[in-house]
């Protein structure tokens, strides 16, 4: 019996790369892009608004991984993986340019394990945990929806590292909608069991509808110096999307009816997210000074 | 019921296939035998990989860097991938994945051990990946050649992919050893609890396998259990001293004679229990795949109603779009009719 | 005995085009309620490492195959053309771009 010192060595008896779809490495979304803060903008502002962008990220994500092997359909568990480790790039790509930015030495960890949750500025959408999967998919189609044209916009900011982040993000959250949008029509016209289930999930997250498109005065600075998307002019794209996926699904739309409250855009949290935090940040606190 | 008189032709192809190291597919001839030892093996791989995801998806939530996460990540995602390329292998002989997700639920079909301890520290991932899917990569490059091809194809897949694995677990282990005293601690008393459990996914040893010479002659399986975990040991020994850290075994040394490493005896005692249904975490392991399984039935059920109403429309739509072309046809006929009589009258 | 659970979803088989130029190749099968699914958990599944170009979702009861046991009518005739194959023409090396 022999066996290469590479294992891999002993596998292949023909030159089989053409034949299935992966390759090697990846390109760094980054590659070529200035990093250079344009010169007239308060880097204070620009890395909260990057804080934004990448805690609502950040905390969707963490959302997705806990489904993990708890997903209906084997398949179900590479989608929903899928996504969360779309939205967990994004997330380091705009936690590492708040931090570099900011300049305090902050880097992606130091920002996402040592902060608390006063000081996260993710929307309270995404810290919503889910009761069951139409509670997923509809939370997962209404971020989809608004994240989109965010982020379709955002690819004209004048912060170069923005801008590619965008692009790269509109690409992924295309998916992401359309992943949803099926789900919430499939279980919407299915068996009258889904379809009150999911009459029900849209009901429960709509109040956490209105703050997505409340200007927060970072986004309106901002996007008054070409830099940010201003979110209140993303409604009606929502809308639209909304209204098609809820036809379909022979779901109608809810009354709006915004929950009331301070914003997370000012770290304002429920304790959904002190729970995150506390699953999230414990072993990273647990041993400061750990290289892992 | 083969006929003991001369073989078929059927069974001569599929001897000869065998015989010349080629591949079976599923449309050829085969022994009942094969066809079931076959979606069995297929079967209780595909098991392992899925409940495989449960001890390195817990730390996914909690990983300590953001990078660390997102390899966790994809590792788990990748193994719910091996699960279905392998449960698709298993239907090509006529398997269905539904059924044998119920005979893993009811214990009527196994999955691999291993996954039945805890996993209570980081350091636990990185173990697993060297070790575990290190054991797993030395079972599965032999599989690669495999006489069943479309189980022979997937395992060149996963194999690739599982490369990946065995290195995130392994840097990740070499990188806690440049760390604190703690994590290099917690390296060690990992490795400790990991080191016998991974000899022990290579199977009993020969003499105890009863089913292995079948499956040897039948070229489902290309080596011994003893072949592989000796091969496991004499690959992770040097691995283990790169690393800074001592295997659990005061047994094992360097045998120049047989240019291997002798190593200790197995508590063959703890293998059978765990294989049993006695392991720390089995009946969990299980509970939790059926809770998710009877908690996505509702979701199968929904999409299953939603594609058969789609259909349903689809067909309808067919059927009044033929009806109408019919019709238009109908009534454009009387209309040439009269034409083709009023020329007749003209003429006559 | 207990019944045999079978699964709600039909089985689909997956081709994929790795790169432009290459052909669709099959890859396996997967689980899906529809076409829509099937074309997103292909995707998923199989093109995870690269982006490939285009995929191919098809219901396994609509792929029709031909039998182990004509193998010899179906295929034997192309096995003895061979002056279909490069090699088969014998071309000395002095001979280039050949």
């Amino acid at each position: 019996m022999s066996f290469d010192d590479d294992a891999y060595g002993a596998l292949t008896d023909h030159d089989d790369d053409a034949r299935w779809a992966y390759g090697t490495g990846f390109a760094d979304p980054l590659a070529g892009v200035p990093t250079a803060v344009p010169g007239d903008l308060d880097r204070a502002c620009l890395a909260a608004y990057c804080l934004m962008l990448g805690d609502d990220a950040l905390v969707m994500s963490h959302r997705l991984q806990q489904w993990v092997t708890r997903a209906p359909e084997l398949e179900d568990e590479l989608a929903i993986a899928n996504i969360g480790l779309d939205l967990l790039g994004q997330a380091r790509l705009l936690l590492g340019r708040a931090g570099e930015v900011e300049g305090a030495g902050r880097d992606e960890d130091a920002l996402a394990y040592l902060r608390d949750a006063g000081e996260f500025r993710n929307v309270r959408l995404a810290e919503r945990g889910d009761a069951d999967f139409a509670h997923l998919v509809a939370r997962l189609l209404v971020f989809s929806c608004w994240r989109l044209p965010l982020l379709d916009r955002l690819t004209a900011s004048r912060d170069p590292v923005l801008a590619a982040i965008g692009a790269k993000g509109v690409k992924e959250v295309t998916y992401h909608r359309e992943y949803a949008a099926q789900w919430v029509v499939r279980l919407g016209d299915g068996t009258d069991d889904s379809h009150r289930r999911m009459r029900a999930a849209i009901d429960a997250v709509w109040p956490a509808v209105g703050e997505l498109f409340e200007t927060h005065q970072v986004e309106a600075r901002l996007a008054a110096a070409g830099v940010a998307v201003d979110p209140a002019l993303l409604r009606p794209e929502f809308d639209e999307a909304m209204s098609q996926v809820l036809a379909a699904a022979t779901l109608s739309k809810p009354m709006d009816a915004t929950e009331a409250g301070p914003s997370g855009r000012d770290g304002a949290h429920g304790p959904e997210l002190g729970e995150i935090l506390a699953e999230m940040q414990e072993l990273a606190r647990a041993m400061p000074g750990g290289v892992w | 019921m083969s006929d003991l008189a001369a073989p078929s032709a059927g069974e001569r192809v599929f001897a000869e296939t065998i015989a010349k190291d080629q591949r079976v597919e599923p449309r050829d001839w085969m022994p009942d035998g094969y066809r079931k030892t076959m979606i069995r093996q297929i079967a209780q791989h595909a098991h392992s990989e899925i409940i495989g995801m449960q001890p390195e998806g817990a730390w996914i939530t909690r990983a300590p860097t953001l990078r660390r996460k997102a390899i966790l990540l994809a590792k788990v995602q990748d193994e719910a991938g091996h699960g279905l390329y392998l449960y698709s292998a298993a239907e090509t002989l006529g398997a269905d994945r539904g059924d044998l997700t119920r005979r893993l639920i009811e214990g009527r079909q196994k999955y691999s051990s291993i996954f039945n301890y805890p996993t209570p520290t980081f350091a636990d991932v990185g173990v697993i990946g060297w070790l575990v899917d290190g054991a797993a990569i030395c079972n599965q490059v032999p599989l690669c050649r495999s006489s069943f091809g479309p189980y022979a194809r997937a395992m060149i897949r996963i194999c690739k992919e599982e490369s990946f694995h065995q290195r995130q677990g392994y840097e990740l282990l070499m990188t806690m050893m440049r760390g604190t005293p703690e994590q290099r601690a917690m390296v060690q008393e990992a490795t400790n609890r990991w080191w016998w459990p991974s000899l022990m996914m290579f199977g009993p040893p020969d003499a105890d396998s009863p089913n292995s010479a079948q499956s040897m002659a039948w070229k489902i399986k290309r080596h011994s259990n003893d072949e592989l975990r000796q091969r496991f040991v004499d690959m992770s020994v040097p691995q283990a001293e790169a690393l800074g850290v001592t295997l659990p075994d005061p047994e094992l040394r360097w045998n120049a004679e047989r240019g291997q490493h002798d190593f200790g005896e197995i508590d063959w005692v703890e293998f059978k229990k765990v294989i049993a249904g006695g392991g720390p975490l089995n009946e969990q392991r299980i509970a939790h795949r059926r809770r998710a399984d009877e908690e996505g039935a509702w979701v199968r059920e929904a999409a299953a109603a939603h594609a058969a109403k789609q259909a349903a429309a689809a067909h309808a739509a067919k059927q009044a779009a033929a009806n109408q072309a019919a019709a238009n046809t109908a009534a454009a006929r009387p209309a040439a009719a009269e034409r083709a009589a009023g020329r007749a009258e003209g003429r006559a | 005995m207990s019944e045999e659970i079978r699964h709600e979803w039909p089985l689909f088989e997956v081709f994929v085009r790795a790169k432009r130029g290459l052909n669709h190749v099959h890859v396996g099968s997967l689980r899906a309620a529809d076409h829509e699914m099937a074309l997103h958990h292909a995707r998923d599944l199989y093109t995870r490492r690269n982006e490939g170009v285009s995929i191919w979702v098809v219901r396994s009861d609509d792929v029709v195959s031909s039998g182990p046991a004509d193998k010899d009518a179906f295929f034997a005739p192309s096995g003895d053309k061979v002056y279909r194959h490069p090699t088969y023409y014998a071309i000395p090396d002095s001979v280039p771009h050949i």
